[in-house]
């Protein structure tokens, strides 16, 4: 159906308002630029339509015409105010241009008014080159160099098409990057997925793995990280996330404003087909429902071998200081490219459109301006410096084509007007700026989520836990195998991580290390994370929790923690619980951002991911960027091979508490998802993160890996297995008793990581957490020989048999390649890269230091730690907790008694919420 | 005098600055040669790099084969001059016919990046004398296409002459027939590898410093040979 365009006929039918011919021929006159207006005004109508051209006179002389704007998407009200703008009735093309541009999307209309916290909040940075409100954030990081980082979602693109939707998901952060004047330099990619043993899964997974490596393989971009999450709620609507990672000299930085009239636009890269027509409104701001299917047509095709000519090309380009202004051409293409780079300049623009070169010859105007074709990229340069520009991307092989120019701001100082004519028609007339900033801004209805509180007081904490050696075994090897947890080789190994040669760190460590400057050993730390669980569970805090997450990879990397960036994947921002939770992840980003002291640079909103009235869990992604001043002091995650009976000592860093709400035990053993997700600190990781830099530099770390998903158990399996080192493992006295020890390996406590600590650096290591007031426990040795994992006094579990439970769930589930190949990357590279990760640091001390061999009497306990000063301050952690775990053999006794789905609300001592939740029940 | 290495770059290849940074460690001058330039600027020998040349249109290294440079690279390899193809520049030495058989697609049918263990089986060829015969390394793979594939004849031939360069050891990432990794032509100065040993050249980015071999090897083959 087609709604009546004007609002006065839509209230009163059958009160036409006429339409003044004269003063809307007004409106026809450019602004600048050889158009002959007479023509157009004298151009019959008729002929127009017959040839399918909608130009501003026809417009301006047909103002009833019925418009199908609610099929563009567009509100009644949002219509009205086009028509306001422009005094008549909008073109074809312009009605396109303005249903795109106004589209969630584009103009964040539901997030506006949430997201200006990044701004009010922003804590002092003088490292921030560019931020929010640029193609991507610019973080300055040495005195010549700056780094440009930024996540972005396609989603559904993804779901409609997997290998396309990934492929150019990862293409068009490339090129947001790329605009900024930085050479990208690598990929990491956050998925998620549904069920693992969906049928559909096994549709979507592959081809966005696929797709994923495809494109990013094709450009030469190393991919070192992210994440594959599989959730049921993600089923109907998978997580395709794409960031990318540029570096660039500081004063290459490039802008995007089209300044200076008579400087002339350049579209460079591929030809413009009708591919990806209408992706922003019709894919990403509507939710699914049947007939998804057919939207294919609106998923975009990549070529990226165009895409590395087009890098290869601007690269040159910058370096020969001949584009005065650039936009890369993604969602909306021309359109917004256009508009953008002339609004944020002031300026107009005159472009013919029958410039444009084309796959199908047949495209009307209004299809030019809104195919998301990929691979393009604007350029305004000067007249003088075009012939140069053409010579390049000709060096390069890609199509450069002038089509139009910059024309000057109106002489009553008012900005530009964007005018385009196609084959001497004008189609489209309008204020640049109308479309980019002019856009509909909705403070949104928000309500929390009427099941929130139930959810919230339904524990985890009060499940049955294994409390016996022969369960807790039994639930190791079952955590470690459940898709989540499970060795993700069988993805990571599909994209290439070695390319550029500067890849120092990639998946499975908790951050991807690249080296930026091969002669200082200058690097940059990445890490992305999200807990869609612990976000359903309290949006807030479950943000915190992921920014918590990223900022300790980065730190455990060694790295200082410096800049932050986030996609947020939520439901339909019609739903007010949507919007709630939207609203508090917002909140919980920008607060935690300001207590760690660490800007956010940049990011996207994914809104309408549900199917039907079934959102996702707010997803809140976050990623983490850092600095390492010398790449060869970064600390891996696995243990180290010692030869001559010689061994690390394990620390643990930081407070566990029983938290097991939102928990992947939870989910796995129980498929519960209630109760509140572990607190955070944000003050403590930050505590740690200082700790941990300053133990990298001067060698303290032989390891480090981060705790989170899976507890302590899985960093201990990770760690084991990188490098196919043992260990031997005490569980300290207050984690005895009971299902204790459970919660001991399987708490998801946040502020926690997992180090190995090279004989003879102890004292010094201990003494560093203590002045720096970090909690640390020693709780075991590593051991080259026994190659088996030994949790003293629960089991002992062979490597093999520990890496054949890890590795094998993905293959199993889609097929392919065998896991059996990462045991001789282990021990080979146990070999040899063994070298750079300990040649900087005095890790083989003298073996006169060397005591015993470590046995079973060397089995570190508490106890083993008095004398040194930190040992009181332990021991009071210690009795605290003891206190808080004194009646737990009994509460044992109600909660393992109790039926899982029971909410056995008695249970769980030394707990103050739980009488309250019970309440509430 | 250093020896003079070039690498040519191709639209697409990928892994043309790792090769040349191998080059350089390996304490040869690098030389960048472009792939419309029918001129090799006096190098010494010459590495076809890693990549997606042309985007693998029609056929990876098809079109490669036709570049303006690829008449020098083939007319020099006939003369002697050494030439390293690495991935899709083995590819190009396929379809070039500087060597025999061919690459097609995994036969798992996925792209697969690993660290994979390599048996130098020849060390008679320029690009291979600084190893033991016989010996293991460990070198990064990273291919969609890699599987080599040749009739029953042209192996056994390879196998005959000694041609086959190195094999996988501890399983064949693609599937290539009789665990072929790399082979060389019958002089034993062109020799197209697979596997990337521009990666494995820093203890810092690479599994090992096994693939720094293959760049010091051309360098003693360079001193033997008569300028």
């Amino acid at each position: 159906m087609t709604t009546h365009p004007d609002p006065a006929v839509r209230e009163t039918p059958g009160a036409f308002p006429a339409a003044p011919a004269e003063p809307r021929v007004a409106t026809v006159l450019p602004q600048g630029g050889p158009v002959d207006a007479g023509r157009h005004v004298d151009a019959a109508p008729a002929a127009d339509w017959t040839a399918g051209v909608d130009t501003v006179s026809q417009a301006a002389g047909t103002p009833e015409e019925l418009q199908p704007y609610a099929e563009l998407g567009l509100r009644d009200d949002e219509y009205d105010r086009i028509r306001d703008i422009l005094g008549r009735r909008p073109t074809q093309a312009e009605l396109a241009m303005y249903s795109i541009m106004w589209s969630e999307h584009c103009s964040y209309k539901s997030s506006k008014v949430h997201l200006r916290q990044f701004g009010e909040k922003v804590p002092p940075s003088d490292r921030l080159l560019a931020g929010i409100g640029e193609n991507a954030g610019v973080v300055q990081v040495s005195d010549e160099l700056a780094v440009t980082f930024k996540v972005e979602s396609h989603n559904h693109p993804s779901f409609v098409e997997p290998y396309q939707g990934a492929a150019t998901g990862v293409g068009g952060i490339v090129r947001d990057i790329l605009a900024m004047g930085a050479r990208p330099v690598a990929v990491m990619d956050p998925l998620r997925f549904g069920a693992a043993d969906h049928p559909d899964t096994a549709r979507v997974l592959p081809g966005v793995v696929a797709g994923v490596g495809g494109y990013g393989n094709c450009l030469g971009l190393p991919n070192i990280g992210g994440e594959v999450v599989f959730d049921p709620c993600y089923q109907g609507n998978p997580l395709v996330n794409a960031l990318c990672l540029g570096v660039l000299p500081v004063d290459r930085l490039q802008k995007k404003d089209a300044t200076g009239p008579g400087n002339i636009v350049v579209l460079m890269g591929a030809k413009t087909g009708r591919d990806g027509i209408g992706g922003v409104s019709v894919l990403a701001s509507a939710t699914f429902d049947e007939g998804s299917e057919q939207r294919r047509p609106s998923v975009q095709v990549g070529d990226p071998f165009t895409e590395k000519l087009l890098i290869e090309a601007c690269l040159e380009l910058y370096d020969a200081e001949l584009v005065v202004g650039i936009q890369d051409l993604g969602g909306a293409g021309l359109t917004c490219a256009l508009t953008e780079t002339a609004a944020s300049a002031g300026t107009g623009m005159r472009v013919w459109l029958e410039r444009v070169p084309l796959r199908e010859p047949s495209m009307e105007p209004h299809e030019i301006l809104a195919s998301e074709s990929q691979e393009r990229m604007l350029l305004v340069v000067t007249p003088e410096k075009l012939e140069a520009v053409l010579k390049t991307a000709d060096k390069w092989g890609v199509l450069a084509t002038a089509i139009g120019e910059v024309t000057a701001p109106s002489a009553d100082g008012q900005p530009g007007r964007l005018l385009v004519t196609w084959n001497d028609h004008v189609v489209v007339d309008v204020p640049p700026g109308s479309l980019v900033d002019d856009g509909p801004v909705y403070a949104r209805p928000m309500r929390e989520p009427a099941d929130l509180i139930l959810l919230q007081a339904d524990r985890a904490e009060t499940l049955p836990r294994p409390s016996t050696p022969e369960a807790l075994r039994e639930t190791l090897l079952r955590m470690i195998a459940s898709p989540n947890l499970a060795d993700k080789t069988w993805v990571t190994e599909q994209y290439d991580r070695y390319v550029l040669g500067n890849t120092v760190l990639a998946q499975p460590e908790d951050s991807g290390v690249i080296r930026i400057d091969e002669r200082t050993g200058l690097g940059v730390a990445l890490s992305v994370d999200g807990n869609g669980r612990y976000a359903r569970l309290d949006p807030y805090n479950g943000t915190k929790l992921a920014l918590a997450e990223a900022y300790r990879n980065v730190a455990v990397t060694g790295a200082k923690p410096i800049a932050v960036t986030n996609c947020l994947n939520f439901g339909s921002p019609e739903d007010p619980g949507v919007m709630w939770q939207f609203a508090e992840a917002v909140r919980g980003l920008a607060d935690g951002c300001l207590e760690l002291g660490i800007p956010v640079t940049g990011g996207n909103v994914s809104f309408y991911n549900q199917t039907g009235a079934a959102a996702i869990h707010p997803t809140p992604v976050v990623g983490v960027l850092g600095v390492l001043d010398n790449v060869a002091d970064r600390v891996p995650m696995g243990f180290v091979p010692r030869g001559g009976g010689d061994h690390d000592q394990l620390f643990l860093l930081g407070d566990t508490h029983v938290e097991l709400s939102g928990s992947e035990w939870a989910w796995v053993t129980h498929e519960h998802l209630g109760g509140m997700p572990p607190q955070v600190d944000l003050a403590r990781e930050r505590v740690l993160a200082e700790l941990m830099a300053e133990a990298a530099r001067v060698g303290h770390l032989s390891s480090a890996h981060d705790l989170s998903d899976g507890g302590l158990a899985q960093s201990l399996v990770e760690s084991c297995l990188r490098r196919g080192v043992g260990a031997r493992i005490g569980v300290p006295e207050r984690f005895a008793d009971g299902s204790l020890p459970f919660v001991f390996l399987f708490s998801e406590s946040a502020g926690r990581v997992l180090v190995s600590v090279p004989r003879g650096h102890e004292k010094a290591f201990t003494a560093l957490c203590t002045e720096r007031g970090v909690p640390w426990e020693l709780i075991g040795v590593t051991d080259s020989a026994s190659r088996a994992l030994e949790v003293h006094g629960q089991f002992r579990i062979g490597l093999d048999e520990l890496r054949q439970a890890h590795t094998a769930t993905l293959p199993r589930l889609f097929g392919g390649p065998e896991a059996a190949q990462v045991e001789v990357e282990a021990t080979r590279t146990g070999t040899t890269t063994v070298a750079p990760a300990t040649a900087a640091q005095p890790v083989d001390v003298p073996t006169a230091e060397d005591a015993e061999p470590a046995d079973a009497e060397a089995q570190p306990e508490p106890a083993a730690v008095d004398g040194s000063p930190r040992s009181e301050a332990a021991v009071d952690e210690a009795t605290g907790a003891e206190a808080a775990e004194q009646e737990r053999p009994t509460t044992e006794v109600t909660a393992d008694a109790t039926a899982p789905d029971a909410p056995a609300a008695p249970a769980d001592p030394g707990d103050d919420e739980q009488s309250a939740a019970s309440d509430k029940r | 005098m250093t020896a003079r290495v070039g690498v040519v770059t191709f639209p697409g290849s990928l892994d043309d600055g790792d090769a040349a940074r191998a080059v350089r460690i390996a304490g040869a001058e690098p030389v960048r040669l472009w792939h419309g330039d029918a001129e090799l600027h006096g190098v010494d020998a010459v590495v076809l790099p890693g990549g997606f040349s042309y985007g693998d249109y029609l056929r990876c290294g098809a079109i490669a084969r036709f570049a303006p440079v690829m008449e020098r690279v083939v007319d020099a390899a006939q003369g002697g001059l050494p030439v390293l193809g690495i991935c899709n520049g083995f590819q190009i030495l396929c379809e070039a016919h500087l060597l025999p058989g061919a690459l097609t697609r995994n036969q798992h049918l996925h792209f697969r990046n690993r660290d994979q263990v390599l048996r130098v089986e020849s060390t008679g060829t320029a690009w291979t004398n600084a190893f033991q015969a016989g010996q293991e390394i460990l070198i990064p793979v990273k291919n969609g296409e890699g599987c080599y594939v040749a009739d029953t004849a042209t192996l056994d031939e390879l196998e005959g002459e000694g041609r086959v360069v190195a094999r996988y050891v501890g399983g064949n990432p693609n599937g290539s027939q009789r665990d072929i990794a790399a082979i060389t032509n019958p002089a034993g100065n062109v020799v197209g590898i697979m596997p990337h040993p521009e990666h494995a050249v820093e203890a810092l980015t690479g599994p090992s410093l096994d693939g720094l071999g293959f760049f010091t090897s051309v360098l003693k083959h360079l001193v033997g040979t008569p300028a």
